[in-house]
Formats: structure tokens, sequence, C-alpha cells
């Protein structure tokens, strides 16, 4: 049975991630993508882990359709209606990918793993818990701040106009150079 | 079930990663391959964990730790791409070699 589950999950985790640079268009790659990484969520669950599965599901789900919006906000060709390419050094890269293929999985087949230690707790999601409010309090005191870090610089990467286009290097200029006027009086 | 499959389809999974990642033009695009890339990173974590030491909880704090480098990839990745598409109205890795060299 859940050796079925497996291939129900892994045929389609690869296949919509071949999916996602065969399509046209820039909507289905997205979309794509997403399918394969629900199915990473699926093998996840299926592994005994619950909790971080439904995780990964529920960010991919958000993330993707994020993702939708910037292809089509930026992308040069959202709904694939005009067929062009956009790849460079095509063999090169597929040889590269096929090398990475071959030398993990000759690792994965040659490296002798050692035998299962330990047997898995009764609720795998409260031994995570315990684990990260504990032991791993560090990592996960040093994963907010790489998380608080990304969202003050991803809003000041993605700001137009900062303080300092404002108000001027020292911040002392009054009124501030704004493209149009607005407010009371000004 | 064996650890083997799992880590095959880690492989596979890291492979396609680094054939969208390489030859991608669209910034995007690149941010998708990585994506997959660590979505494979994933499926091993989870995969060791599971069949190696699934006494050990920093196996599943490798998993969240991987999670959250997809999210900060992704966030990232949404930023610079806003600001170069807004300085230089530039979507593609090509238009934005003044580097290369």
């Amino acid at each position: 049975m859940e050796m079925a589950v497996f291939w129900v999950l892994a045929v389609p985790a690869l296949a919509g991630g071949v999916l996602v640079f065969r399509c046209g268009s820039m909507a289905r790659a997205t979309f794509a993508l997403l399918s394969s990484l629900i199915c990473v969520g699926g093998e996840v669950v299926l592994l005994g882990l619950p909790y971080l599965g439904v995780v990964i599901i529920l960010m991919m789900v958000m993330e993707m359709v994020v993702m939708a919006v910037f292809m089509i906000a930026y992308m040069m060709n959202p709904a694939g209606l005009t067929p062009m390419s956009m790849v460079h050094n095509k063999r090169g890269s597929a040889v590269i990918s096929v090398a990475v293929f071959v030398a993990l999985a000759a690792g994965i087949f040659l490296v002798p793993w050692p035998r299962r230690a330990g047997s898995p707790p009764p609720d795998t999601t409260f031994q995570v818990g315990v684990s990260l409010m504990g032991g791993q309090m560090l990592t996960m005191i040093t994963l907010g701040f790489v998380l608080l870090a990304t969202m003050v610089g991803a809003t000041v990467l993605a700001t137009r106009r900062g303080r300092y286009d404002r108000f001027g290097d020292d911040l002392d200029r009054r009124p501030a150079h704004d493209p149009a006027g607005g407010g009371v009086g000004r | 079930m064996t650890l083997h499959l799992f880590l095959l389809l880690a492989a596979g999974l890291f492979a396609i990663g680094v054939y969208g990642a390489l030859s991608q033009q669209s910034i995007v695009m690149i941010m998708m391959g990585i994506e997959l890339m660590i979505g494979g990173v994933i499926v091993a974590a989870a995969a060791f964990w599971s069949f190696l030491a699934p006494a050990a909880a920093s196996g599943q704090v490798i998993v969240v730790a991987a999670v959250v480098a997809m999210a900060v990839e992704m966030a990232m990745g949404f930023a610079v791409t806003t600001a170069i598409f807004r300085a230089r109205r530039v979507d593609t890795t090509d238009l934005a070699e003044d580097l290369k060299g």
C-alpha cells in the first residue's frame, strides 16, 4: 500500500518538475511546479512527518499563487500564446544535470547506509516541537532572524522610493521631495 | 519502500532543478529550478530521518531549515526581480551580465 502511494506521488513529482521547463505558458509552469511540490509534501507525510508535510503543502500553495502573479506581471510570455525559447546553453545544462543525477544515484547505491537506529516516536509533531523549543532553540532563533532579515531586505529592495529619496541624504529636506504634491497645504 | 527509492526521487528532483537553474533565462524560472532542488533536499532529509535515525529530532529540524531556505529564496528572488526590473526593465539573466568575466 505504502509502495503504491510512493509511486503515485513520485511519478507526478518528477513529471511536474520536467513540465515546469517544458511548458510554454508561464502560468502552466507555475502550476506544474505546484503539483510537483505538493507531491513532495505528500512524500514527507508518507515518511511519517504529517506536520511538516502539511506545512510544505500549504506553503507551496501560497508561494505558487504569489509566483503566478509575478509571472504574469513581469515575464516575457506569461500565457504562452507566442511560442518562444527562453533557454541558453540547453545541451550543457542537460549534460550537467544528467551527470549530477548519475553521480547522486551512484552514491545512493554505493554508500553502505547504516542500519536504522532507534524507533520513531509516537508523535513526530511533538518530537519536532520539543526539539525546536529545546535542544535546537538556537537553530530556531537563527531561522527567525534570517526570516526577519529577509522581510526587511526584500522590502528595501522592492521599495521604489525610500526615505533617503524623499528627505535627502541627511534626512533633513522639508518638505519631502515627492513627485506629486499631496496632503494639507502642500 | 526503501531508502534507495526515496533518495532516487530526491536525486531526480535535484537534477531537474539543476537543469532548470542552469538553462533558463528568465529569473523567475531560475528560482523555480532552485525550488525543485530544495524540494529534493527535503525529500532526502525526511527519508534519512525516517529510515536511518527516527529517534533523532535533528533530522526533522533539517527539513524545517530547508523549508525556511525555500521561503527565503523565494522572497529575495522576487525582491531582486522587482528591483532589477524597476531599475533597468530587465527580466532575464542574459541582460544582466555586467559582472560576467
